[in-house]
């Protein structure tokens, strides 16, 4: 016995037995790492994680903190930066332009989000009622979402709502008179932006009926035996328990909204016209940072614009608290 | 959070295409809802089949026809929107054609690799790199897009491709890791053990396990990429100043940026031909579109 053990041990013993699948070289070590948990494991990490961790580095963060600093500074590009404190959030409190932009885009995003999200949820219900051809409609709902962030349909907007496009065509056949160009009246250009953001809301839509086929079937069965009506069945089981996907949305297009930039450059002609009535505040960052090459300026106006984005988001986890339910446990 | 179980875009997972409820017989409510449906549906997809018709009719014609009929339907939109610009749209189409697959490729490769450390292998303050990562996610392009200027700018960069083809490299579209991490994790890690007792490193793995299993997440991230990079603006309109390199929505959008009157045959036909890869995308891949966004929330 004891012999037969000791000759086993004997390296001359290795190679008799050979790794039965004639793996490479090294297989017996790799054996071992499996064995013993995962030693090398974390280096190998990194190495998955390098491009991510560069590109965090050179793309995310570097930039986040350059645009903190150019935003002390007076810079051009073309001369170094120069240091000047707080001179371009001095400015920013004196510049009328930057309470427009705000103000249209707070208007846009207010106005939008909920009107995007109340026709996605409405849509979402009526199609999750078992009828036929679901995906069919799904399909014809969503298409306006991928399209509707293009130069394309933001042209395509422009001759729509222009004083002689499809809207004020159709309503002429209609009687109407003295209609207005929508998109050059600066009481209604905003407005047709609003109305291209609402026309999107196909994605909510999708997620909405996604989170609606996560609601039990014997819930709204229960409470049809206790008697509960539609509308009671609607208010409570449904809005309780789609709650965390309204939120989930909301987050998601309030963030989405703050950054709309393409429609109103289109439709405004890159100027945020008539009379700034369509200056989005990226648009307004975009005129002063490559229109102007006021790169601290703008870059003043990219962390104010960091900071609202931050807050509103923040605020809006906190108040989910009040209003979302994740569940009896 | 529901619409974020792992494994959702994985095998069977939910049903989200049949009709569900109580199956009723079609009774006349059923055909009233079939009928607004399909109204609000017309309605909603007006504009786009207007467009389309539009840009096959002469010029005087599109203004105030908000009908879709012509007698005189022509392709001369076509021929005359193609070789309106400085340079013959085909250009343009080349140059989104090499962003839009550089973002792919960079995509793919780089979110994978990533998405693999975050779904399978333990590191040094994993949690907190997770949730950077999520929190990438969120940032708008607007806060980094000066200092990133500069960088491309030191480099030479501007007017090439690469600034906007090289962070895809780098995987700063976070989006896409998410959406993988989301999709390793509902692969069973069992498959991972065998194929580790078999003599597979941790990229034996991930070549060819995890990678061939998630073809799924890999066709999602590589449709949205697609349309994401086609339709996006604001990059393209920053780094390329050079009508050379001018990418469709660039040009397109030269089209109605002077002060003339913008000949809206030509703007329409050509907005046509940028919009038809997308719906072409569309219908190729919506299982995989629907699902994607079902899992976690992409545009």
């Amino acid at each position: 016995m004891t012999e037969l053990s000791d000759e086993t041990r004997t390296p001359a013993a290795v190679p008799a037995h050979p790794p039965p699948r004639s793996a490479s070289p090294p297989a017996p070590a790799r054996r071992r790492r499996w064995r013993l948990p995962q030693v090398g494991e974390r280096k190998v990490a990194y190495l998955f994680l390098a491009p991510w961790f560069i590109g965090l580095a050179l793309i995310t963060i570097g930039p986040i903190l350059g645009s903190l600093y150019l935003s002390f500074t007076d810079y051009s590009l073309l001369a170094p930066p120069e240091w000047t404190g707080l001179d371009n959030y001095e400015r920013m409190v004196t510049d009328p332009r930057f309470y427009q932009s705000l103000q249209v885009t707070f208007v846009y995003v207010f106005v939008s989000v909920p009107l995007q999200l109340a026709f996605a949820l409405a849509l979402a219900l009526a199609l999750d009622k078992g009828l036929r051809g679901l995906a069919f409609y799904r399909s014809v709902y969503y298409l306006p979402s991928l399209l509707g962030a293009s130069v394309a349909i933001a042209v395509l907007w422009r001759q729509m709502f222009g004083a002689e496009g499809l809207i004020n065509a159709a309503l002429e056949n209609l009687g109407f008179t003295d209609l207005p160009g929508w998109v050059s009246d600066p009481d209604y250009a905003l407005g047709t932006i609003i109305i291209l953001n609402v026309w999107t809301f196909g994605s909510p839509m999708v997620i909405f009926l996604a989170g609606l086929r996560q609601i039990p079937q014997m819930y709204y069965e229960a409470a049809a035996i206790d008697g509960a009506g539609a509308l009671r069945r609607f208010f409570s089981i449904t809005l309780p328990l789609l709650s965390p996907i309204i939120f989930f949305n909301l987050v998601l297009q309030l963030i989405g909204s703050f950054q709309s930039f393409t429609q109103a450059f289109v439709i405004s002609s890159g100027r945020g016209s008539p009379a700034d009535s369509t200056l989005f505040y990226t648009l307004y960052l975009y005129l002063r940072g490559f229109g102007n090459f006021d790169m601290g300026y703008a870059s003043a106006l990219a962390w104010v614009l960091l900071l609202i984005v931050g807050v509103l988001t923040a605020a809006n986890f906190l108040v989910s608290r009040f209003w979302v339910f994740y569940g009896d446990d | 959070m529901a619409t974020t179980e792992p494994g959702e875009l994985h095998g069977p997972g939910p049903d989200l295409d049949s009709p569900r409820g109580l199956a009723r017989p079609g009774g006349r409510p059923r055909v009233l809802a079939h009928l607004c449906l399909i109204l609000f549906g017309l309605l909603m997809l007006y504009p786009l089949i207007w467009m389309l018709a539009s840009s096959f009719k002469p010029g005087e014609e599109i203004f105030s026809q908000p009908g879709l009929w012509s007698e005189n339907f022509t392709a001369q939109n076509y021929v005359e929107g193609w070789t309106a610009l400085p340079r013959p749209f085909h250009i343009y189409i080349l140059n989104s054609l090499i962003v839009v697959g550089g973002s792919i490729v960079g995509n793919l490769l780089a979110c994978s690799l990533a998405a693999y450390a975050f779904a399978r292998l333990e590191f040094r303050f994993k949690r907190f790199w997770f949730a950077v990562m999520l929190g990438t996610i969120m940032l708008p392009i607007h806060v980094v897009i000066v200092p990133q200027y500069v960088l491309f700018a030191q480099l030479d960069w501007i007017n090439t491709f690469w600034p906007l083809i090289v962070p895809k490299l780098l995987a700063t579209d976070a989006f896409f890791i998410f959406l993988m991490v989301q999709f390793i994790r509902g692969i069973p890690k069992e498959l991972d053990e065998a194929a580790r007792i078999d003599g597979c490193g941790h990229f034996g793995i991930f070549w060819r396990i995890i990678i061939p299993m998630s073809t799924p997440a890999l066709a999602t991230t590589a449709i949205f990429t697609f349309i994401w990079t086609w339709n996006d603006f604001f990059s393209q309109l920053i780094f390329l100043a050079d009508p050379d390199l001018y990418t469709v929505p660039v040009a397109l959008r030269t089209f109605v940026d002077s002060n003339t009157q913008t000949p809206w045959g030509p703007v329409f036909a050509m907005s046509v031909v940028s919009l038809a890869p997308i719906f072409g995308f569309f219908l190729a891949g919506q299982r995989y579109l629907v699902r994607g966004i079902a899992t976690t929330g992409l545009k």
